[in-house]
């Protein structure tokens, strides 16, 4: 009888596991020397196998309080799969069904600007990589939490025929640059310690995603009986506090300041956060500018200045900085028509510059954007440095400062005003056009979520922001900032991501979505169907990739080639995508398109009472480009 | 992946540009008048009808809106009362800001009058204390 010293497939590998019984761990080696006899015989049930390797897997997953695994299914990781579904019941994490990886990550940046932790995300560890890389790189540059865990197979001998075209030697490498950490552990307890090292990396900030490689072997191969595997405690890395003599000489400098100005970007994580930065900014009378990545301030707080920050900026002599993603762009003036830039600032303004980014850089994606010359670099996380700058201010501050900036804050609140009162007239503007000015959709919009509990989950630069502009933010949840790399596509999975978050407060979940963006992978609408996420998509349908209708435009100007062939390759029109059809075909309810601006109100209405009931909802309303 | 694109108010600076009337002299009669400026006598005569479709069809509505109502983040708002029209001629011809140029050889100067008689057209909005939901 002839032995087959080589294990064709993992199919014997498992018949041979399953000989093991509850008797001793067969390891692969010893697998190999067997009768052919013994592994031809019937194969045992997966209850006599004992238990899997992705069991234990899943055990350091719920470790770590992973409330959800978003996914788009993948035959390298269906140990963990079935041990999500079966062996964790479906709960802490729960399987959501994601039709794109791309949407998947997305999701999980969404959800963790929402909940200030990660959720998991499963992937081939090739092609489910390749499609989810461009989202990883917007949760990369925007400092968010996510953990993969991608399914491949190392050993040759072990992939099937037509298998190898899904293993990898090296399944990171191709994110290797815009991800904090990867490993590839190869057995069970490196595992638990680097999936526990991946999520404190993750958390650290400047947060970020981190990667694991779960072997196929590693997650089908059943647990020794005889292991001892132990899940590390997780401990999270307490962020860096400022440098207590940068913190004092700060304080100094934006006490003595004529027009000290405050910058927030990525600054704020939780309610704690912004509430620090109003003290401060209070605290000093200085305006402050959101440059919008989180939500940082209150929109209709009197000292929120982002409505003039050229002003601002130009006006100041000290500019703190918090976790600016781009100090340099803060401070100066570009022209992307002239290619030619200037200082933003009058000549001798101080810079201090507050922001874990200092901690971390990498070489190849030029994220960290153009070099800033700057004062004071404070190597530390801003919202956990704010309350001692707090406490320096105000142990430096005098009675005469005190009344120099209750003027100076009676100016700033009625500039503010100003400029609330010029954003609702120029709302005024093209009020009853059609297409509906994005004005008045924004406004409708906040007439019918006001009264609720309500949180943004878009992003609306391509709304000329009028949300921010109109609608009251004052609690951090009520904004989650935008995409990071900008790479489109995010948007739609994104803000459903951020509404499965919100889901379990309670919170109206509204999103602003662009066209462009959700034809990259619109199954994230069944998704949210599927998983009864409720959500009330409001499209902002313009009918184009109008961010390139405009850079076409100045291509054509600029050769004086004329400007009416622009709309090739960037206008979605002819035919004209009808969304409430493409929601309608996956689940979601839906009405338009609707060009009427007098006919949005009562879709929107009726779009929040299906959302209340816990479901997903769309309105396509014909837009202005911007 | 997408850039994010940033466009400045670029005509908050046309006062510059005030000065170069001199253009303003040789630009042709626009064909079709229906909308002649007689409150502005430097603005040439001018279609809004086909001033409005041309808003569209070369490209100032991508910044500036159908209505040329403007947004905060793109092109200002230009109408109503849009500024007097050798300033807006000169601005057009050469922006200083992020707008692109758009010379005689893509837009004419009647095709410019006719642009600016829409502008001049455009009704004034009613104001926000009147809009229930502005209040």
């Amino acid at each position: 009888m002839a032995h087959n010293k080589f294990p064709g497939d993992r199919r014997d590998f498992l018949k041979n596991a399953a000989l093991a019984g509850a008797g001793t761990f067969l390891s692969p080696a010893m697998a190999t020397t067997m009768p052919s006899d013994v592994r031809s015989e019937e194969a045992a049930s997966h209850s006599e196998v004992g238990r899997p390797g992705s069991d234990f897997m899943l055990d350091v997953i719920k470790s770590l309080g992973i409330e959800y695994v978003c996914a788009n299914p993948g035959s390298s990781f269906r140990g963990l799969h079935e041990s999500v579904i079966n062996y964790g019941g479906n709960r802490s994490p729960e399987l959501i069904t994601c039709c794109h990886e791309e949407s998947a990550v997305a999701m999980a940046h969404g959800y963790a600007k929402i909940e200030g932790k990660p959720i998991c995300v499963f992937a081939h560890g090739t092609v489910g990589l390749q499609h989810a890389a461009m989202a990883i790189y917007n949760a990369y540059c925007d400092r968010v939490p996510v953990c993969l865990i991608l399914g491949n197979t190392l050993d040759a001998s072990l992939r099937a025929p037509g298998h190898w075209v899904h293993c990898v030697q090296d399944a990171a490498a191709m994110v290797r640059d815009y991800v904090k950490w990867d490993d590839v552990p190869a057995s069970l307890q490196p595992f638990a310690e680097s999936a526990v090292r991946a999520y404190k990396i993750a958390m650290t900030p400047p947060m970020g995603p981190v990667l694991l490689v779960a072997d196929t072997e590693l997650q089908e191969r059943p647990v020794p009986e005889n292991s001892k595997l132990n899940i590390p405690k997780l401990t999270l890395v307490e962020p860096p506090q400022g440098e207590s003599g940068a913190v004092q000489e700060t304080a100094r400098l934006l006490l003595q300041a004529e027009n000290p100005l405050i910058v927030a970007d990525r600054a704020a994580r939780t309610q704690a956060g912004m509430d620090s930065l109003i003290e401060l900014a209070e605290l000093l009378q200085a305006p402050v500018i959101d440059q919008n990545s989180r939500m940082n301030f209150p929109t209709s707080h009197p000292l929120n200045h982002s409505a003039k920050k050229r002003a601002a900026i130009a006006q100041a002599d000290v500019i703190l900085g918090l976790e600016l993603a781009d100090f340099w762009g803060t401070v100066n003036s570009f022209s992307p028509e002239h290619l030619t830039s200037h200082p933003a600032t009058k000549p001798g303004t101080k810079l201090i510059s507050m922001t874990t980014g200092d901690l971390y850089t990498k070489a190849n994606y030029q994220d960290f954007q153009r070099f800033t010359e700057v004062d004071i670099a404070l190597a530390a996380d801003a919202q956990v440095t704010l309350p001692s700058l707090i406490e320096a201010v105000r142990h430096q501050i005098t009675a005469d400062q005190n009344n120099t900036f209750k003027e100076r804050g009676a100016k700033l609140a009625a500039a503010h005003n100003r400029a609330r009162e010029e954003a609702r007239t120029e709302a005024t503007y093209a009020w009853d056009a059609s297409p509906v000015s994005t004005a008045r959709l924004c406004a409708e919009l906040w007439d019918a979520i006001k009264v609720e509990d309500w949180s943004l989950v878009s992003y609306p630069a391509h709304c000329s922001w009028w949300p921010l502009r109109l609608w009251n933010f004052d609690k951090h949840y009520q904004f989650i900032g935008g995409p990071g790399a900008f790479g489109e596509g995010y948007g739609a999975p994104a803000s459903v991501g951020a509404a499965l978050a919100n889901r379990k407060h309670g919170r109206l979940s509204v999103n602003i979505q662009t066209d462009g963006d959700l034809m990259y992978a619109p199954g994230i609408l069944w998704t949210a169907a599927h998983h009864n996420i409720p959500i009330l998509n409001i499209m902002h349908n313009n009918r184009a990739y109008h961010a390139e209708v405009l850079a076409v435009q100045r291509m054509a100007n600029q050769n004086d080639r004329g400007i009416d062939r622009a709309g090739i390759g960037t206008v979605m029109d002819d035919p004209a995508i009808d969304f409430a059809k493409l929601a309608q075909s996956m689940g979601v309810y839906a009405e338009g398109p609707i060009a009427n601006p007098r006919d949005v109100s009562g879709a929107i209405r009726r779009a929040i009472a299906v959302v209340k009931r816990g479901e997903p909802a769309l309105v396509d309303v014909v837009t202005q480009a911007r | 992946m997408r850039p994010k694109i940033r466009y400045a108010s670029g005509l908050g600076i046309v006062v510059t540009f005030v000065a170069i009337a001199g253009l303003f002299g040789q630009t042709k009669k626009a064909t079709n008048a229906t909308s002649q400026t007689s409150e502005d006598p430097v603005a040439p005569a001018g279609n809004s009808i086909a001033g409005k479709k041309l808003f569209a069809t070369v490209g100032c509505y991508a910044c500036h809106g159908r209505e040329a109502q403007g947004g905060s983040a793109y092109g200002p708002r230009l109408a109503p009362r849009p500024i007097a029209y050798p300033a807006f001629y000169a601005y057009v011809r050469k922006p200083v800001g992020e707008m692109p140029p758009y010379r005689e050889k893509v837009l004419s100067d009647g095709q410019l009058a006719d642009i600016y008689a829409f502008l001049k057209s455009q009704p004034r909005p009613k104001t926000a204390d009147s809009i229930s939901i502005l209040k």
